[in-house]
């Protein structure tokens, strides 16, 4: 009956969702907005916007001269327009920077002296900033399980749970500025070395402006002792954020990293350009999920985020491992293509992805598996969802290089429409360059299938649940990648997103 | 439970098919009718107009169960009013697992009824006990909803979900088709368990055989979407042995 046993959590997960879907009837669940003074830098980017932010953050010259090296680059540099996307231009002098929450001011020494409405607005959102165990709210899951929050609302981190016992194992979670104080050796060797500052236009307008994020980083051969993780808010109008995130895995290491999004109701557009860089040397492994909830714009597509976001991870050396999941479900705009560079012999890359688009949202998604050493393996899940009047794409590199010999990758894409005024797309873009490799690509694109609602609906579902319930069964193969909270989180999320796509 | 007058329906996309054309019936608490027919009469498209499939239109005649009015109803509904159909053709939903399935529909159900829900564990006591009487492994539960299941299989499975789900009103849907003599007689067994003083059951039949296993009170012969006769078991009998034309004959002299 062991199988049995094990359904157990499983089924609990779903009644979960069910529940959860339930009780949280209406559409955007975060748009709500904190109502706090906050400390903005001047409208608009110029060099002394760039100058005001290194100094905000109390940064040494190195930083600043990188940072301006960047601006200047951007400055000549063009919006990519190869995307499957309509953007209305973008006016980047109508936007605010930088904005911190004037009561942080001064940096506080612990959670415990934060400004106790920043605490609420996590609380509210849901997101544990007391050093507790996590219990996974599934019948049958018996042990709590512990997972360290690093909480950056607008441009700077609140603060970062659980950081004394990480630092007893020798892990370093913080943010980036506070890495910048206080381990400028790692960050001067790292940043940028994944994703250079004029890699592409928001990668170079990031590099001159990011004002926080998160910094991890796990010595040789240790086993992250629980989950890491950020959560992303974005209150202020106007404001764009960008956030940068370094991980570095030594040999031998392992950690499991998230990250959520979210963001209020807002008419008005805004800006969401990050980069994430993950380092992973010999035997280690990273894995790196996301579940992106910024605010879409409402169902008239007005507002939103405009989330550009690029995330390399550089698989260095011989046997280092990565992994991404990505649960897409929100912004207005993404721009977004999670990549691996197979650098070492015997690396693995994995990209699992869901990209929910409804109403007018318009996603444009995918990978890029670069492979260079010798017996490397990629793996691509893509699941899109596509509905209302929205428009996804999928859009993948499998690149073999002449070195890269024997090395494999498998493709899967699967798009899935609900409804006929939306589209869904697949741009796959394959070189093999070496004789003994093999690229394997399949693709399937079908409806939301009316038997299967109807049979659904015949043992009692209502219309939602039903899609849910298919809708969450399409994405399966990715949702059981995702630790199990984040799990139900998305297929909660799978389900509110869609709500208004049926009937 | 189940009245049935005058019902017409015909495709809503042509609505020159005319598929049932004055179908009557009246089904009792406790009773079982068997409705037999050649193949294309209008027996699926009458089990799928009283579940609500869309599709169909119904021009005439009523439906009601315990009075209350089926084809105002949505298709949930009528499922939490106690109806339930054994598809003749289960669908399949990769990636959804047989028993989150039946456990979200059992506690949609009972939510609709404004009971409390199943928790977890007692679910899991009922269907292990359901699914043992009906030879379905621990495997089967939790694969994917009809994927990759035998004929047999997924007939298998639509009678756990009826023994789940406790309708008053079952219709049974060509249940029999694609079964050997050992599979029908565990979904005979099933229904049979199932027989209750408070509960109706609809068998649709292209064969007599399943009715050597449950014993109908009362037989129809729907030809062209009509009942063209109701008799006792002995109708069965007699189809079985002249088949159905003299009975058309008989209808449309
Ligand atoms: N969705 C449909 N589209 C076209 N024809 C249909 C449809 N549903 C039923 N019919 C037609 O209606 C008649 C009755 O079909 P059905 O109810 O499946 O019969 P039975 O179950 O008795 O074999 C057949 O002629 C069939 O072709
Ligand atoms: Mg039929």
């Amino acid at each position: 009956m062991a199988a049995l046993d094990e359904m157990k959590m499983r089924d609990g997960v779903d009644r979960e969702t069910v529940e959860t879907v339930q009780s949280m009837a209406g559409t955007y669940k975060h748009g709500w907005e904190t109502d706090i003074e906050m400390d903005f830098a001047p409208k608009g980017l110029n060099e002394d916007i760039v100058k005001l932010i290194s100094s905000k953050n109390n940064e040494p010259e190195w930083l600043l001269e990188w940072r301006l090296q960047a601006y200047r680059r951007w400055l000549t540099m063009e919006s990519p327009d190869w995307a499957m996307l309509d953007i209305a231009e973008i006016d980047y002098q109508e936007q605010y920077y930088y904005a911190k929450p004037k009561s942080m001011a001064e940096k506080p020494k612990s959670l415990d002296d934060v400004d106790p409405k920043l605490l609420e607005t996590y609380e509210k959102l849901g997101i544990p900033l007391k050093e507790q165990m996590l219990l996974a709210g599934v019948e049958g899951a018996e042990e709590g399980r512990k997972v360290a929050v690093d909480a950056v609302f607008d441009s700077v981190s609140l603060g970062t749970t659980f950081q004394k016992e990480l630092a007893a194992a020798g892990v370093i979670f913080c943010s980036i500025s506070e890495a910048v104080e206080k381990h400028p050796e790692l960050v001067k060797r790292y940043l940028g070395s994944v994703v250079p500052q004029n890699d592409n236009y928001f990668a170079a307008l990031n590099s001159a402006v990011f004002s926080d994020g998160s910094f991890v980083y796990i010595p040789a051969g240790v086993r992250c002792p629980m989950e890491l993780s950020t959560y992303f808010r974005i209150n202020a109008e106007n404001t764009g954020q960008f956030e940068r995130t370094l991980i570095i895995a030594e040999k031998g290491s392992y950690v499991s990293y998230l990250e959520g999004c979210t963001a209020p109701k807002r008419d008005t557009s805004q800006l969401h350009a990050a980069v994430v860089e993950i380092v992973v040397l010999e035997d280690a492994e990273v894995k790196y999920s996301t579940v992106q909830n910024w605010f879409p714009g409402d169902e008239n597509g007005k507002g939103g985020i405009y989330n550009f976001v690029t995330k390399r991870a550089d698989c260095r050396e011989d046997r280092a491992k990565v992994s991404w999941t990505q649960v897409e479900t929100g912004s207005a705009i993404t721009w977004k293509y999670p990549s691996c560079i197979l650098r070492g012999d015997d690396t693995q890359g994995e990209f699992y992805s869901i990209a929910i688009a409804n109403n007018w949202q318009q996603a444009d998604t995918g990978t890029k598996m670069v492979h260079l050493g010798k017996n490397s393996r990629s793996r691509i899940v893509s699941k899109g969802i596509s509905a209302g009047q929205a428009q996804n794409t999928y859009r993948g590199l499998v690149s073999m290089h002449p070195k890269a010999t024997n090395s494999r990758n498998y493709t899967q894409c699967d798009s899935l429409l609900i409804g006929d005024k939306c589209g869904a797309h697949t741009v796959p873009y394959i070189e093999v360059r070496n004789a003994s490799s093999r690229v394997e690509h399949e693709a399937t694109t079908s409806k939301v299938d009316d038997d299967q609602l109807f049979y659904c609906r015949s043992r009692g579902m209502d219309e939602e649940e039903a899609v849910a319930l298919v809708v969450n069964g399409f994405c399966k193969e990715v949702l059981q990648e995702l630790p199990m909270e984040f799990a139900m989180e998305a297929q909660a999320l799978v389900a509110i997103s869609l709500e208004g796509s049926v009937g | 439970m189940l009245e049935i007058k005058n019902l017409h329906a015909e495709l809503e996309e042509d609505s020159e098919v005319k598929i049932l054309k004055g179908v009557s019936l009246s089904i009792k608490p406790g009773e079982v009718h068997a409705i037999m027919g050649p193949n294309g009469s209008g027996k699926s498209t009458l089990s799928y107009v009283l579940s609500g499939r869309d599709g169909y239109e119904v021009t005439e005649g009523s439906a009601t169960l315990d009075g209350a009015d089926l084809l105002e109803m949505d298709p949930e509904e009528r499922a939490a009013a106690g109806l339930f159909l054994a598809f003749q053709y289960p669908v399949e939903i990769p990636g959804v697992g047989n028993m989150t399935f039946l456990r979200t529909a059992v506690n949609a159900q009972r939510k609709a009824r404004g009971e409390e829900e199943l928790s977890a564990g007692d679910f899991l006591k009922v269907i292990r006990a359901k699914a043992k009487d009906l030879q379905i492994d621990a495997d089967m539960l939790k694969r994917p909803v009809n994927v990759g299941f035998s004929g047999g299989e997924k007939k298998r499975n639509e009678i756990l979900q009826m023994a789940m789900l406790e309708p008053k009103m079952c219709i049974l849907d060509e249940t029999d088709s694609g079964l050997d003599v050992d599979a029908m007689k565990l979904v005979s067994d099933g229904v049979n368990a199932l027989r209750d003083a408070g509960r109706s059951f609809l068998v649709i039949t292209h064969y007599q055989r399943l009715l050597d296993h449950i014993v109908p009170d009362v037989v129809h012969i729907l030809s062209e979407g009509r009942i063209i006769k109701t008799g006792g078991p002995e109708l069965a009998l007699e189809v079985e042995r002249n088949g159905y034309a003299d009975l058309m004959a008989e209808a449309n002299p």
